[in-house]
């Protein structure tokens, strides 16, 4: 059983969003990690690359898979978590703790279309 | 039916495998084919031939080549093998094994294809190298695709007229079908500089189609300050003395292995290289073999960072490429071992003075002029003819010579490589001074 | 096989070297330009390449070359021992799904040195050898495959998947029919079909299979539409099924204006029975090294050439994918199999390959998932043991090599999660299709009663299960003394 966290948003390609003012926290959740298996590799766009929902802004990958990450908001990536470049075991290791990027919302309306925990605990199962 | 040699069925076999399956006669496992598509005709194709008959229809047609002495190169050089490589890569585990997979009785190909991607860095003085690619021209066109994926959502990708024309082909080849905006140019720098392109990367030789060691100061910073990438097309075996591909600067370098060792085979199996910077490692297209240990300690080699290939990523993935030309890699790898640093350097020595001799032997004769005096060749250089190329080309070939290549500027090229000897180059001379052209 | 811990450049010794290079006459070439390259000049630390080293603008090389410097002898030796950790046709069964690991005859491989010599730039009037095999080869496949012509550029499948493309492309943009930018490709493809399809500039649109393992006619019918450029179907399908509604793909997609395309990957079932070329195909790639029974060399070199139908004729050659006429010396080896085979025996391979799948699938499906009760053609998929007990595809895979068996292709096609896909091929006696039975029946014995012995396999080659996961995390991917 996977573990989903409370006070986040979540999306049906397994991301969450953590809400801060106009910034959106963005990793994947447990479930989706749990599913990839050892992730061998992150990933990352750029700081400063314009993201739209629903459009890749990378991808998970693992000795025999690959994951595309798929971006729940719209915005500028403000930040990348380059410690996963080195270390992507961390999202492995805590999924909700590794964040991938940080996005500067151009829409924040579009977090209306995201599940709760409640309902993402209805697919991640 | 009868029995044939590659076919271990006999009779009983048959009866007893087509009980199990189920179905009373071979053609009963073809019931699901609608008969209109069953084929009722007869191969038109030669009736069955012993061994001995097929040995001698080759050898029948290889009559009718022509047994040349070499002197052109054009991306194919007539190198010597040493004998211990094909005595080598014959060795059936290496021959009859299939991409390894199952690494665990793959070992001895995924060692070769290590210590091949350590001799490619080796060579261009790059970080990571593939485990090889189909030639040196389809490499490069994978160079040009790498580019615009590494730089994102550019998309122009400039050339050297100065490549060989093989090269170029294949390069506007892939640019069509995958929609890159190829420029072809013979002034790269300039072309790069103006900084009106959604540059992606440059491709510029490091020998280029007319014998010449090109240099490329200065470029490397330029194409990164304009956001593409450099990428170097280079001969492995000139690399023992030219400046290499990370000496340039460059990002990516790729080439034909044939240069080292891999007889002429009208034209292939020959192997491509690509090797470049850590950086780009993760764009890189082609099977990548990686060190490790197993539950043991023991060291380990796998194939690695599969999730870049087609049977992960599917239509996402680098490149559509899934074999590579291993047994080429290794024909190469073993050429290389036995070349050592020291032999590559003599090796080259012997060409650079050869292919002079040639050259200044060739100008005395009065019958050509140097269009590029001053500027450095190793192995292969052009001459401007002052004679009827058409004729000399004949000349050379009545006599047992195949030279004097036409290139589109209208020149000639020569190569000499080391297993021209100086009786046979005078010989060349001879022709070329006797002959009414 | 014998674990041997050796890297060539371990072996190195300064100073050692195994290479042999004429050096004579140097002293007559020695007085080119003017007497400057005395022996000294060529050998000596201040050799000519170091001529201009002074200049920011030097060409030559100033890194050190670290090549191994070692033996002949040593050489010989390692690259010996190197082989004896690898397992190849000729050391055992490899029924390795969709990669036709038939035997390689010896005597293909003796006539290509015939035409080592061949530069490839020679004019005609002096490679009439060389062209006449080209020559006997197209219409041998042509004959043999009921298409047109072929071209020998394409040095592997994937390379002719996508020069067969490109052909399609360019058959729509020379009648200007430009929003042809898709193509169909089922669920149950080859990874390359997507993969070259995306290369080539096309948009891939996924058709799915039925229950029944055959493509959804009901579910392509709706894709069909102006933007389509073709479609790219394997036949027998990657489940060694016999895709038994083309007639009624062709005309659909024909109808639409697209064009078929056959993966030839799965061809060696359809030889002496099938010919693409009638089912409507209009472009297709064989695998020279599966069909044509050429050595797949360790992952290559291979061969791909591309046939085409009439109306793909005026363009077949144009797509320069290669540097010169292909694979040559594989070509030829190929050559030398159909001369071997001649028409009699050739049209018995299909029906043998087809029989000794079979043979094993019914065989053996009281102890494996069969997903689909069929009559296969070449290879069929199982769906991992009937009773896994906790074992999966991969501890079946791996146990096989203890067994002294390659493992099938696993985890392919992606349809089923379990997937082993088993092509045993026509050159394989009744003996070892038994054996190899024998030993898959034993693996689920174990599964049963010792599962424990199949987590932990392989146990008898010369590494066990290595960790994949350090190796792409810390990418170590070139030699570097310690």
């Amino acid at each position: 059983m996977s573990r989903i966290i409370e006070g986040l948003l979540y999306s049906e390609s397994h991301e969450w969003v953590k809400v801060e003012g106009d910034l959106a926290i963005i990793g994947v959740s447990d479930f989706a990690q749990a599913e990839m298996g050892d992730i061998t590799y992150v990933d990352l766009p750029s700081e400063g690359d314009e993201v739209a929902a629903g459009e890749e802004f990378g991808a998970l990958e693992s000795v025999k898979a690959s994951s595309e990450l798929y971006c729940p908001v719209s915005g500028t990536v403000e930040a990348v978590n380059a410690e996963l470049e080195d270390a992507p075991e961390k999202v492995n290791e805590d999924a909700y703790a590794a964040w991938i990027i940080k996005v500067r919302m151009s829409d924040p309306s579009e977090l209306e279309s995201l599940m709760d925990a409640a309902a993402y605990a209805k697919i991640a199962e | 039916m009868g029995t044939f040699a590659y076919f271990p069925h006999t009779e009983e076999d048959i009866r007893v495998m087509l009980e199990r399956a189920g179905v009373s006669s071979l053609d009963g496992l073809y019931a699901d084919v609608p008969p209109e598509f069953k084929y009722k005709g007869e191969y038109d194709l030669p009736s069955a031939m012993s061994e001995e008959e097929v040995r001698s229809w080759f050898e029948s047609l290889v009559s009718r080549n022509t047994r040349l002495k070499v002197f052109a190169g054009a991306g194919a050089y007539d190198h010597y093998t040493p004998s211990v490589i094909p005595y080598i890569t014959s060795r059936s585990e290496f021959l009859t094994a299939y991409t390894p997979y199952q690494c665990e009785i793959s070992q001895g190909t995924l060692r070769y294809i290590f210590e091949w991607q350590t001799m490619i860095c080796a060579l261009t003085g790059l970080d990571v190298a593939n485990a090889s690619m189909y030639d040196g021209p389809t490499a490069a066109a994978e160079a040009m695709r790498m580019c615009v994926a590494c730089t994102r959502k550019r998309n122009t990708v400039v050339a050297s007229s100065a490549l060989l024309p093989n090269v170029l082909a294949t390069l506007r080849t892939y640019a069509r079908y995958s929609g890159i905006n190829l420029v072809e140019t013979w002034s790269v720098a300039e072309a790069v500089a103006e900084g009106t392109l959604d540059l992606a990367g440059v491709i510029v030789p490091s020998i280029n189609r007319f014998g010449i060691i090109e240099s490329h100061l200065g470029l490397a910073s330029l194409v990164h300050e304009m956001g593409g990438l450099m990428v170097e097309y280079c001969d492995p075996s000139a690399l023992a003395v030219v400046k290499t591909p990370a000496e340039w600067g460059a990002d990516i370098a790729v080439g034909d292995g044939q240069s080292l060792g891999i007889p002429l085979c009208y034209g292939g199996p020959y192997v491509g290289f690509m090797a470049c910077r850590n950086e780009w490692m993760r764009k890189l297209p082609g099977r990548i073999v990686g060190q490790t240990r197993d539950a043991e300690g023991r060291r380990a080699f796998v194939l690695t960072l599969q999730a870049r290939e087609q049977h992960i990523r599917r239509e996402k993935a680098t490149s559509n490429i899934c074999s590579n030309e291993s047994l080429m890699a290794l024909w190469c790898t073993v050429y290389l071992s036995i070349m050592g640093p020291e032999g590559m350097r003599k090796l080259n020595a012997i060409c650079y003075e050869r292919s002079h001799y040639l050259h200044d032997a060739l100008l005395a004769t009065g019958k050509f002029t140097d269009p590029f005096e001053g500027r450095q060749f190793l192995k292969e250089f052009a001459l401007k003819p002052l004679c009827d190329v058409a004729k000399l080309q004949q000349a050379l070939l009545d006599a047992g010579f195949f030279g004097a290549l036409s290139t589109e500027e209208g020149y000639v090229t020569f190569c000499v490589t080391e297993r021209r000897t100086p009786e046979e180059i005078d010989a060349l001379v001879k022709v070329v001074k006797e002959a009414a052209l | 096989m014998r674990y041997y811990d050796k890297l060539i450049f371990e072996l190195s010794r300064p100073g050692r070297s195994g290479y042999s290079l004429s050096l004579k006459n140097r002293a007559t070439l020695g007085t080119v330009r003017g007497g400057t390259t005395s022996e000294a000049q060529w050998w000596g630390p201040k050799d000519v390449f170091q001529g201009e080293r002074t200049a920011a603008e030097g060409i030559w090389r100033e890194a050190p070359l670290d090549l191994p410097e070692v033996s002949e002898p040593d050489v010989v030796r390692h690259y010996t021992n190197l082989s004896q950790m690898n397992f190849g046709v000729d050391t055992g069964f490899y029924p390795l799904g969709s990669c036709t690991m038939k035997y390689n005859p010896k005597i293909n491989e003796e006539v290509v040195s015939l035409f080592n010599g061949l530069h490839p730039l020679q004019p005609e009037s002096t490679v009439k050898g060389a062209r006449a095999v080209l020559d006997f080869m197209d219409k041998a496949l042509a004959a043999i495959t009921g298409m047109k012509h072929f071209t020998f550029l394409p040095c592997a499948g994937a390379h002719g998947e996508l020069t067969g493309l490109m052909l399609i492309r360019e058959y729509h943009m020379s009648r200007g029919d430009s929003a042809r930018t898709k193509i169909i490709v089922p669920d149950s493809a080859h990874g390359t079909n997507p993969a070259s399809a995306a290369v080539c500039g096309l948009d891939v649109v996924v058709v799915k299979s039925r229950p029944d393992g055959l493509v959804d006619v009901e579910d392509l019918k709706p894709l069909l539409g102006p933007d389509i450029a073709g479609i790219m179907m394997t036949n027998p399908n990657t489940l060694g099924l016999f895709e038994r509604d083309i007639k009624e793909i062709a005309a659909l997609v024909h109808e639409c204006g697209g064009l078929l395309y056959y993966d030839g990957a799965n061809m060696n079932p359809l030889l002496g029975v099938v010919r693409p070329g009638d089912m409507g195909f209009d472009v297709m790639h064989l695998n020279l090294h599966k069909t044509f029974s050429t050595p797949h060399g360790g992952g290559g070199p291979g061969s791909g050439p591309v046939g085409v139908s009439e109306r793909l004729v005026p363009f077949f050659d144009k797509p320069r994918v290669s540097g010169f006429h292909g694979n040559f010396g594989v070509i030829v080896r190929a050559c030398a199999y159909i001369l071997s085979l001649g028409r009699e025996n050739i049209k018995m391979a299909g029906p043998l390959a087809t029989l000794a799948a079979n043979y094993i699938k019914e065989s053996l499906k009281d102890c494996y998932k069969l997903p689909i009760e069929s009559v296969c053609k070449h290879e069929f998929v199982f769906d991992g043991l009937l009773e896994p007990n906790g074992v999966t595809t991969l501890d079946v895979a791996k146990r096989l090599l203890d067994y002294g068996f390659h493992a099938p292709t696993i985890y392919f096609p992606l349809l089923f999660h379990q997937a082993l896909m088993i092509e045993p091929t026509e050159t394989e006696s009744l003996q070892t299709l038994d054996a190899f039975i024998e030993v898959m029946r034993t693996i689920a014995k174990e599964a049963a009663e010792d599962p424990e012995i199949l987590h932990g396999a392989p146990h008898n080659t010369p590494i066990g299960r290595p960790d994949e996961t350090s190796a792409a995390r810390q990418p170590v991917l070139k030699y570097s003394a310690e």
